[in-house]
């Protein structure tokens, strides 16, 4: 089918250009063996401005499983990874890596082998087992950076704990490296990364704008490089043009989706192999998804971090990230995102793969019906593993859920 | 003004026509492997036993699992707001709709106008449906019409612990063999469906009046062991079964 003026309207020129960096990115990565540079996987929410400082390149396992997820191998890899003994109930990151990783598959021929491995839990307790499982199997060092849960604050013993692992964890890199911790780049890497961060959080709040410019899709999208090269002037000039763009995009009024009438918050992971078509089942109730929990998570704890102290600082930072942190205060973060974005609903993704965003969620449903009196969903998937998704669950919860939310009609005292 | 509603469930579709805040006639059939065809049938079945010519019909709205294969109807809607719209016709008063059908079990809550201000649904798992109940009928051999007669005659309901309906299945099996009588096994059974029901609805601020609607709102026990659970009285109508098609079709006069 052509596409229609409008539609061409609403693609992101940026769009282009982002592949571009990331198939770039990945080339170097494979091609590291031939240029001589270190490879070093890591958690998505590791600290991974120390790597960056040593000119080491950063892998993501979670970064592929999502393309993994898209690219609808997700079911095969993880049935291989039960096939070796895996459990199903196992993150579906974590399975369809270890399959990759013994079998040289899934896309773009599998990840660059790893000199060594970098590990934070302040995501989840899996990725703990995950690495040391892949150390094994590479017979490479690892790294465990560990961030103890933080209820409400970031105490005393704990503050020192973490800062503590950061002396460690550069002990570790100069070791392995075979060379000096260049403290003066580390302080350039650490104001790129909180530039970098900034200018992420500042494209997200473009979608408080009526019409929104963009969906939490065109986030998950756009997501992968504040995720993998934080702290590099690519990531900082990539979404400085973005933000151009965005800015563009309101001022011209182009919306992401036509005739937005309703304007919905998502909490956790995507369905990464489903974006399409819950993006258009949304689309074809008027509704559009402006923000979202998960892309929020790389921007969602800059406040701590000093800008003339990035070392120091990052301890507090990486340890009170949205995954490490009560139940009380992941309500707050929404609450929050539920009146910035002006949202006329909540839909909650429980996925099964990952028990540390799906904890709770029902208590933080039920808060924010009562505090903020908005319709809520719950729709039971899974980011990866295809096989436990039913499309006409999901589509009876979702019709009935816009059904509610057009009952009640749009936000009250907006005027559109 | 006449208009028509038609439900297509998993197992048994279903149709009901209305006139002026009427119910005409309502009928069940079954759904098969056509559900558009199925959907026709039962709705002409229904117009013809009502001497209805089917143009005669100003609007007809179709909802359930197969609400996007009845290619006559002018607007489909899901059940969750027919179920709404149907208990609401039906009584006023309800504020808590509490529905099991073949394949899956919901409950919503009501405003006084009766719009649908939350609900929730099963997840992907039988327990907790019709579904679960048949295949108990099946290892009892026990029709599934008698299920809630035979319960009611039971004194000391067994303990049906899992949830997985694969697991209820060979719970129920050495039950059997092991002796336990009957209405015991199938009063265990209706327990089990209500404790799933249960727990799923109070994820919602239940209120009362409750209703029950759904094919198995026409079991007598699963109604008792709910009402239990909830500690309140159930309301079931002669309607339960086709509460979705009534829905439809009071929802198909707002299309004019
Ligand atoms: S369990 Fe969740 S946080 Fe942990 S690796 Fe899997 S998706 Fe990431």
């Amino acid at each position: 089918m052509p596409q229609t003026g409008a539609e061409k309207k609403r693609k992101f020129r940026s769009a282009k250009r982002m592949r571009e960096i990331m198939t770039e990115y990945y080339i170097e990565a494979k091609t590291a063996d031939q240029t001589g540079k270190k490879v070093a996987w890591i958690t998505s929410g590791g600290p991974v401005e120390p790597l960056i400082a040593m000119d080491v390149i950063p892998v993501y396992p979670e970064n592929y499983g999502a393309m993994i997820g898209a690219s609808h191998m997700g079911s095969d890899l993880c049935a291989k990874a039960e096939a070796l003994g895996y459990s199903t109930d196992l993150c579906s990151y974590a399975r369809a890596d270890i399959a990759c990783a013994l079998e040289d598959g899934g896309p773009i021929g599998g990840l660059p082998k790893p000199d060594m491995l970098v590990c934070c839990n302040n995501i989840c307790g899996t990725v703990m087992k995950w690495y040391e499982i892949q150390a094994r199997l590479f017979d490479v060092p690892l790294f465990i950076f560990d961030t103890p849960f933080c209820h409400v604050d970031f105490a005393g013993e704990a503050r020192r704990y973490v800062r503590t692992q950061i002396d460690e964890y550069i002990g570790f890199l100069e070791g392995v490296c075979g060379k000096k911790f260049d403290i003066d780049r580390s302080r350039e890497v650490g104001r790129l990364s909180l530039k970098g961060q900034r200018l992420w959080q500042e494209v997200l709040d473009a979608a408080a704008h009526r019409p929104s410019p963009m969906t939490a899709f065109d986030a998950f999208f756009f997501l992968a490089l504040i995720v993998t090269l934080r702290g590099t002037t690519k990531v900082v000039d990539f979404y400085t043009e973005l933000l151009e763009e965005m800015k563009e995009r309101v001022s011209q009024g182009i919306s992401a989706v036509e005739n937005e009438r309703y304007r919905l918050l998502w909490d956790n992971l995507p369905v990464w192999y489903r974006l399409k078509w819950l993006s258009d089942t949304f689309a074809a109730h008027g509704a559009c998804l402006v923000a979202d929990t998960y892309t929020t998570a790389w921007c969602g704890s800059m406040k701590y971090i000093d800008e003339n102290n990035f070392i120091d600082s990052m301890a507090e930072a990486y340890t009170r990230i949205y995954l490490n942190i009560g139940v009380d205060e992941m309500a707050k973060t929404i609450f929050e995102m539920i009146d910035k974005y002006e949202v006329d609903g909540l839909v909650m993704h429980s996925n099964r793969s990952c028990k540390p965003y799906s904890f709770g969620q029902y208590d933080i449903m039920r808060m924010v019906q009562e505090k903020k009196g908005i319709p809520c969903m719950m729709l039971e998937s899974h980011m990866v593993d295809e096989r436990s998704f039913s499309e006409s669950q999901a589509l009876t919860r979702i019709d009935a859920f816009m059904e509610v939310i057009s009952q009640r009609g749009p936000r009250a005292g907006i005027a559109r | 003004m006449k208009t028509a509603g038609i439900d297509i469930g998993s197992i048994t579709a279903k149709a009901a026509v209305l006139e002026d805040g009427v119910i005409l006639g309502t009928r069940v059939g079954f759904t098969g492997y056509n559900a558009g065809m199925a959907g026709r049938k039962v709705f002409e079945e229904l117009t013809g036993e009502l001497g209805l010519e089917a143009s005669s019909i100003a609007w007809i709205v179709s909802t359930g699992y197969g609400r996007n294969s009845v290619e006559f109807a002018h607007k489909s809607m899901t059940e969750i707001i027919c179920h709404g719209a149907g208990a609401h016709f039906l009584d006023p008063q309800v504020r808590t709709v509490v529905d099991v059908g073949g394949q899956d079990s919901k409950a919503l809550i009501l405003d006084e106008s009766g719009k649908v201000t939350d609900f929730v649904m099963n997840d992907k798992c039988a327990a907790g449906t019709g579904r679960f109940l048949e295949v108990m009928a099946r290892a009892l051999e026990v029709n599934l019409d008698d299920f809630g007669e035979i319960s009611l005659r039971s004194e000391n309901p067994a303990k049906i612990s899992s949830i997985c309906t694969v697991f209820a299945e060979s719970e129920v099996i050495s039950l059997i063999s092991r002796g336990e009588q009957r209405e015991n096994i199938i009063a265990g059974i209706h327990d089990s469906v209500a404790s799933r029901v249960y727990a799923m609805a109070q994820r919602l601020a239940v209120k009362a009046p409750i209703m029950m609607t759904g094919g198995v709102a026409r079991n007598i026990g699963v109604v008792r062991a709910l009402e239990k659970r909830f500690g309140s009285p159930i309301e079931v109508t002669g309607h339960a079964q086709v509460n979705g098609a009534i829905g439809a079709a009071v929802l198909a006069c707002s299309l004019r």
